[in-house]
């Protein structure tokens, strides 16, 4: 028993080397000068930090993390606002119609948006909805929905009817009692939905890549795609794009372990 | 009774913003969708012809297609066997109480955090061909490096490699509530049987870990036959089409070629393949739950 112990342990620690690797090599990557054409498994002689400014500059990091900080921002609004709104119906009447509205919403969990670029992309010509806040807004959160929609549904579900029942005795509207009683007991849901669909916002590629073209409106993903093209040889400043463009994430997620993990598996594991 | 039957109506309307959204980007871009697929329309020009099925059967003609169906499929269910096996190997291990599991599933669960496109990138470094962090330990045993992701055999292993590297951190959270779930009387019980721990993890563990087993391999199959920005940070595809997947042949095919019509078709494709597999599997599965 004790032997099994300590090779676990002993395991744990490879697992966990193996796993840390591909950052080690970003970090030593991004440190060192372009001059400096030794392995990237050594450790940098001196901290450069060139790379950083040129990387910060030739992508022009700061506009984009503005946009990704405004779109990231304004979809989590709209996605609270409007899921949970559309949860409460949905679990409290469950009629005919709201079933079949339910089935509507769930059923495009598996739809991946990419499958429908064609027809989208001209819509958003159409709509004049291309590099646009409020067009990427939209996109966002409409495909962040589906799974909004399910854990509201299912944690407003939980919800004794009896709450619903007594504040009615009191007089109190229905929508004013969602707004009043409802809405400030979905604080743990919401926290999972927040991180859930925030961190698919915040690195998202596929949406971004297409509707956000122009050059100010670019996100941090997509700023790095095109620095990285014409710099594929520069490999130190790609790296420290990269390392930059990971760190909000990174830290966040750093400080706020335990949300992050329960709150990315719990709606997985509901999913 | 009457006033309340009209106020649930009514109520009805907090989500008619929701299905609205639902309407106008998932559901009249689907049918558009299907209705370009049978256009030969270029993605810009107001003028195009109907053209029946020919986008199909050129799907079918396709030399290339072959090889992208194979590639997409090799992406969805390489990473979910992957994701699952190593996933629930980390679990079992990182499920028991040693002192150091709480910063390796700290660090295993990392990438899943960090955007995949960026993710992409830093495994680039590790297998490019000039100065690639691989290559330098290739270079101690080889006289010469090798250009791992222009190989066509390999570069596709490397990105189902990177794909779960990337998410493998959920598979194994997953795998971990359900461990935590089981009850302890279980074992216990079969202990007294004089189970040996090979037999309990077979007929304890495996068993009534069905529903995580389910999710995860849902969830990854969606992943990985959808995989896009991986592709575009290591290979962009190539070289040729070799390491193509659906998602990034039809966004060349828009984009690239300006064939929305034939775009549109493989989208369709994409759609209709990911809905069976996956909804496939998931009958599966639960049918196996049930009988667990």
């Amino acid at each position: 028993m004790k032997t099994n112990h300590k090779l676990s342990i002993v395991l744990s620690v490879l697992i966990g080397l193996i796993h840390i690797l591909p950052f080690y090599l970003l970090i030593t990557t991004s440190f060192k000068p372009m001059s400096d054409l030794s392995s990237k498994w050594s450790l940098p002689q001196t901290m450069d930090w060139s790379n950083f400014t040129s990387a910060w500059e030739g992508a022009d990091l700061g506009r984009a993390f503005i946009n990704n900080t405004v779109i990231t921002v304004l979809s989590l609004m709209g996605i609270i606002l409007i899921g949970a709104c559309a949860a409460y119906p949905l679990s409290r009447f469950q009629t005919k119609l709201n079933k079949f509205v339910y089935l509507l919403f769930i059923s495009t969990l598996i739809v991946p948006p990419l499958t429908i670029l064609v027809p989208l992309y001209q819509f958003f010509i159409d709509i004049h909805g291309m590099n646009t806040y409020w067009g990427i807004v939209l996109l966002h959160v409409t495909f962040s929905l589906p799974m909004t929609i399910f854990l509201y549904t299912g944690f407003i579900s939980s919800i004794p009817r009896e709450l619903d029942e007594a504040a009615m005795m009191d007089g109190m509207s229905r929508f004013m009692l969602f707004f009043k009683m409802i809405l400030p007991l979905l604080k743990p849901v919401t926290a999972t939905v927040l991180i859930m669909t925030g961190v698919g916002i915040w690195n998202d590629y596929q949406f971004s890549v297409f509707f956000l073209q122009k050059v100010e409106m670019r996100t941090v993903t997509v700023a790095l795609a095109s620095f990285f093209g014409p710099n594929a040889n520069r490999i130190g400043w790609v790296a420290a794009g990269s390392l930059l463009a990971a760190l909000p994430a990174t830290m966040m997620y750093l400080f706020m372990q335990r949300w992050f993990i329960s709150g990315l598996a719990s709606g997985s594991v509901k999913g | 009774m009457r006033p309340i039957r009209n106020s649930t109506f009514s109520l009805n309307l907090m989500y008619v913003p929701a299905l609205l959204l639902f309407a106008l980007f998932i559901y009249y871009p689907f049918f558009e969708g299907i209705k370009v697929s049978f256009t030969n329309w270029d993605g810009f020009n107001p003028t195009y012809s109907w053209v029946g099925f020919d986008n199909y059967a050129r799907m079918l003609e396709d030399k290339n297609i072959g090889t992208v169906i194979r590639n997409t499929l090799i992406y969805g269910v390489g990473s979910t066997l992957f994701q699952n096996l190593i996933g629930l190997l980390y679990a079992l291990l990182l499920n028991q109480s040693i002192r150091t599991r709480g910063l390796t599933r700290t660090i295993v669960y990392l990438p899943v955090i960090v955007s995949p496109l960026i993710m992409g990138y830093i495994w680039y470094f590790f297998f490019q061909y000039r100065g690639g962090a691989l290559n330098d330990i290739i270079l101690l045993f080889a006289d010469k490096p090798v250009n791992l992701l222009a190989d066509p055999q390999i570069n596709i292993f490397i990105i189902t490699f990177v794909n779960t590297f990337q998410y493998l951190g959920i598979a194994m959270v997953i795998y971990l509530a359900g461990l935590q779930s089981i009850s302890k009387d279980y074992y216990e019980a079969a202990s007294i049987d004089g189970a040996s721990s090979l037999t309990k993890f077979f007929n304890v563990t495996l068993p009534l870990l069905a529903p995580s087993i389910t999710i995860n391999i849902v969830l990854n199959l969606i992943g990985g036959l959808k995989l896009f920005d991986v592709i575009i940070a290591l290979t962009k595809g190539g070289p040729g089409f070799a390491s193509q997947s659906l998602s990034t042949m039809m966004y060349k095919t828009y984009f690239g070629a300006q064939d929305a019509g034939y775009a549109a078709a493989m989208g369709n494709l994409m759609f209709f393949m990911i809905a069976i597999i996956s909804i496939a599997a998931l009958i599966y599965f639960r049918r196996k739950e049930i009988q667990a």
